[in-house]
């Protein structure tokens, strides 16, 4: 229906387009190495027997952390305009689920 | 398909509705439904007020008396009030946005027919040895006990599958409201009414989901041999508690902002003024949501959470008091000034204003964590919930009934009955509750099937069960209004009300199937009051006639319902008797194969074409 399509038109403005999808790509492709390079280093901290477990375990986890944001922002183009919704309640989800298990671990099982 | 209107037989009207994906007559179902099972808690709510009308009755004894009180406060909140709510969010928002019909016809469909037979599910338990009797919160230290027969299955599996269809319908809400209001209707030019369903389809986004979380584990704990709540197993009963609150506090607020915003609509439209102060209006609806996400352990002062988790919660239930009063304040200045039309809605709106105020001081008494200990578990607790239950959400459902009717059926429901109802049960409700309070604070506990004479009680429950009995005589006013304004009620046009600011409001009673021939254009908060004062009798368009596309009806959603209704009674039987296992097996496959169809079958919808609704829109304006 009309009125539900996006007025853009595709012919427009092509070199800019070109342009900005190639930095696009470029930032996937930037992104994507920098993913393998956090996986290995990841086995890599497992792998190392000095590291104790205290260090290993939120060190993973915050890689993790850095690879969800990658995956939402770079793969999934939550940067993109037009995402602020979604981001919204995704957000909101984890400050309530953060919330909880704050919660829980503060009241239940102390 | 066609669409113009012709008289049908009952089969066809029925087979229309098994069908329908139509958001008008999806409320009709929700309506129907939440009000039979609205009767029925009320019923079992009358049960409880007789058997406590003198001390040692015996009318209700012991486990009966838990069923049918379990039974109450169950059906009241979730298959009554919730699918109430529901029905004027359907029947109402995309009208209020400005769209042809919510974003997911096929879900919203499935979302009602998951919710009824969750229902429908839950109270065969009446039938099947009996009912949930560890009360409406079903705590797992009282409900893991409950051996003597499956009624707390029977809660776990319905809810389950009831809050399924419940989160179906948030995100429908959302993803409607998000992307398919009309060109020019900006967030802060929504009508107050579809500001509350959008905050309240956000908190249950975000609420159901601990409580799914909690039924599965309840339900791996009765039926599977799981032992999350067990503590001789290394399980702890107190999660239950959390999870069930966590969902359970904003669920009040899933139940009272939704009635919020059917005030704020009464407020306005018959102060015949603009809603004093939208804005903050707005950021108070969504200051509630958010705060009440973290307020849920007030339910749980008395568990032994240690002083500091009781001081934080306590502090952090106070500030809600903020922007619910103002709220309040705000409705009261909507009124200062306004050229006020007492119509029955208006009646409901006014007086919830005090009622719903006395039920938010009790609350902020229970939320002082030292004084909690004093009225815990007494009738002070029971006197407060239903001061903000009855009071806000029943008063709005009853207003909304009012106030929209003619805009669902075209039929003007009759004021003089509207008003003996309101009436009726304005004194009823307080005549029942209010002397609830004094008998809690005089130590009555709640949930208790009877007590003795001389201990100053007698006097206070009888006066509590007559004024049960007035909201029971309100109810049948009601119903009779009901019956003789669809056999011979006055029929009225578009703007039913005559001072009507939205944009329901623009289109004919009923609306057409497609709701608006041409999409509006919306230039300011009460866009269609906006027209009116400069002397227009219709909404700027702001697209040519054209076709309108549809979609298709579909009895799969009842389908894949039912596989779920007939899987919950395999799965509940499944450790008595050897037909249990196949037939919940079968029961998921019928869902899973319905759904497996949903996918492959494509389903491209149908026109109405120009020339009809040219046609139709000419009848429209005739008639």
């Amino acid at each position: 229906m009309a009125n539900q399509t996006n007025s853009g038109n595709e012919r427009v403005d092509l070199a800019y387009r070109r342009r900005k999808n190639a930095e696009e790509m470029r930032h996937q492709m930037i992104a994507f190495v920098l993913m393998i390079l956090l996986t290995l280093i990841a086995f890599a901290a497992v792998g190392y027997e000095e590291f104790s477990h205290w260090f290993v375990v939120p060190f993973i986890l915050l890689l993790a952390a850095v690879q969800v944001a990658f995956q939402l922002y770079y793969f999934m183009h939550m940067s993109h305009k037009g995402h602020e919704f979604p981001a919204m309640f995704i957000y909101g989800g984890v400050a309530v689920m953060l919330l909880l298990v704050w919660a829980f671990t503060t009241v239940i099982w102390w | 398909m066609s669409t113009i209107a012709r008289k049908k037989g009952v089969g066809a009207v029925l087979w229309d509705y098994l069908t329908t994906v139509d958001h008008k007559k999806i409320a009709h179902l929700y309506l129907i439904s939440g009000g039979f099972f609205f009767l029925l808690g009320g019923l079992e709510a009358l049960f409880i007020r007789i058997q406590l009308a003198k001390p040692n009755n015996d009318f209700l004894v012991g486990g009966l008396y838990n069923e049918v009180l379990t039974m109450h406060g169950t059906t009241m909140i979730f298959l009554a009030a919730m699918p109430l709510v529901f029905a004027f969010m359907n029947a109402v928002v995309p009208l209020q946005i400005g769209a042809r019909d919510v974003a997911f016809p096929f879900l919203n469909a499935l979302g009602f027919w998951m919710f009824f037979f969750g229902g429908l599910f839950l109270n065969c338990s009446w039938f099947l040895g009996g009912a949930p009797d560890a009360g409406w919160t079903s705590y797992a230290s009282l409900s893991l006990d409950s051996k003597a027969h499956h009624g707390i299955d029977f809660y776990t599996l319905g809810l389950q599958i009831s809050g399924f269809g419940t989160i179906m319908g948030a995100i429908n809400f959302l993803v409607t409201i998000i992307n398919m209001r009309a060109p020019g209707m900006t967030f802060m030019r929504m009508p107050m009414f579809t500001w509350a369903t959008f905050v309240t389809s956000a908190l249950i986004l975000f609420a159901f989901p601990p409580l799914t979380v909690g039924l599965i584990f309840m339900m791996m704990d009765r039926l599977f041999g799981g032992n999350f709540f067990n503590p001789a197993a290394g399980g702890n009963t107190i999660i239950w508690e959390h999870l069930f609150w966590v969902f359970g506090h904003p669920e009040v607020y899933i139940l009272v902002l939704p009635a919020f915003g059917i005030f704020s609509e009464i407020f306005a439209t018959f102060s015949r003024k603009r809603l004093f102060g939208y804005s903050s209006m707005v950021f108070a609806t969504v200051l509630i949501a958010f705060l009440g996400f973290m307020v849920w352990a007030h339910h749980m002062f008395t568990v032994g959470m240690g002083p500091i988790a009781n001081a934080i919660f306590a502090v952090a239930t106070m500030t809600i008091a903020v922007p619910t009063g103002v709220k309040i304040f705000n409705w009261l200045f909507t009124m200062w000034g306004g050229s006020i039309k007492f119509t029955t809605p208006m009646h409901y709106a006014v007086a919830f204003i005090p009622s719903f105020v006395m039920g938010g001081v009790t609350g902020v008494m229970l939320a002082s964590a030292a004084a909690d200990y004093q009225y815990h578990d007494s009738y002070f607790v029971v006197a407060h919930f239903h001061y903000v239950i009855v009071g806000g959400v029943v008063f709005a459902l009853l207003a909304g009934t009012h106030y929209w009717w003619p805009k669902m059926f075209g039929r003007m429901l009759n004021e003089t009955l509207g008003k003996m109802t309101f009436w009726l049960f304005f004194i009823g409700f307080h005549l029942t509750f209010f002397i609830q309070h004094f008998l809690g604070l005089t130590g009555m506990p709640r949930r208790v099937f009877t007590y003795l004479p001389n201990q100053g009680w007698e006097t206070g429950n009888f006066v509590s069960t007559v004024g049960a009995f007035f909201m029971a005589a309100a109810t049948i006013i009601l119903l009779i209004n009901i019956v003789v304004t669809t056999a011979k009620g006055e029929k009225v046009p578009g703007d039913a009300w005559g001072d009507g600011r939205t944009l329901e409001w623009a289109i004919a009673s009923p609306p057409p199937v497609y709701n608006f021939a041409q999409t509006p254009l919306v230039r300011g908060l009460d866009a269609f009051w906006l027209e009116k004062m400069e002397g227009k009798k219709e909404l700027t368009p702001a697209e040519p006639l054209g076709d309108i596309h549809m979609p298709n009806s579909s009895f799969l959603p009842f389908v894949i319902a039912f596989g779920l209704f007939v899987a919950a009674f395999g799965f509940t039987y499944h450790n008595d008797a050897g037909w249990g296992l196949p037939v919940g097996i079968l029961g998921l496959l019928i869902t899973l194969g319905s759904m497996f169809l949903r996918s492959v079958i494509d389903d491209h919808g149908f026109h109405i074409h120009k020339e009809e609704v040219l046609e139709l829109e000419k009848k429209e304006a005739n008639a």
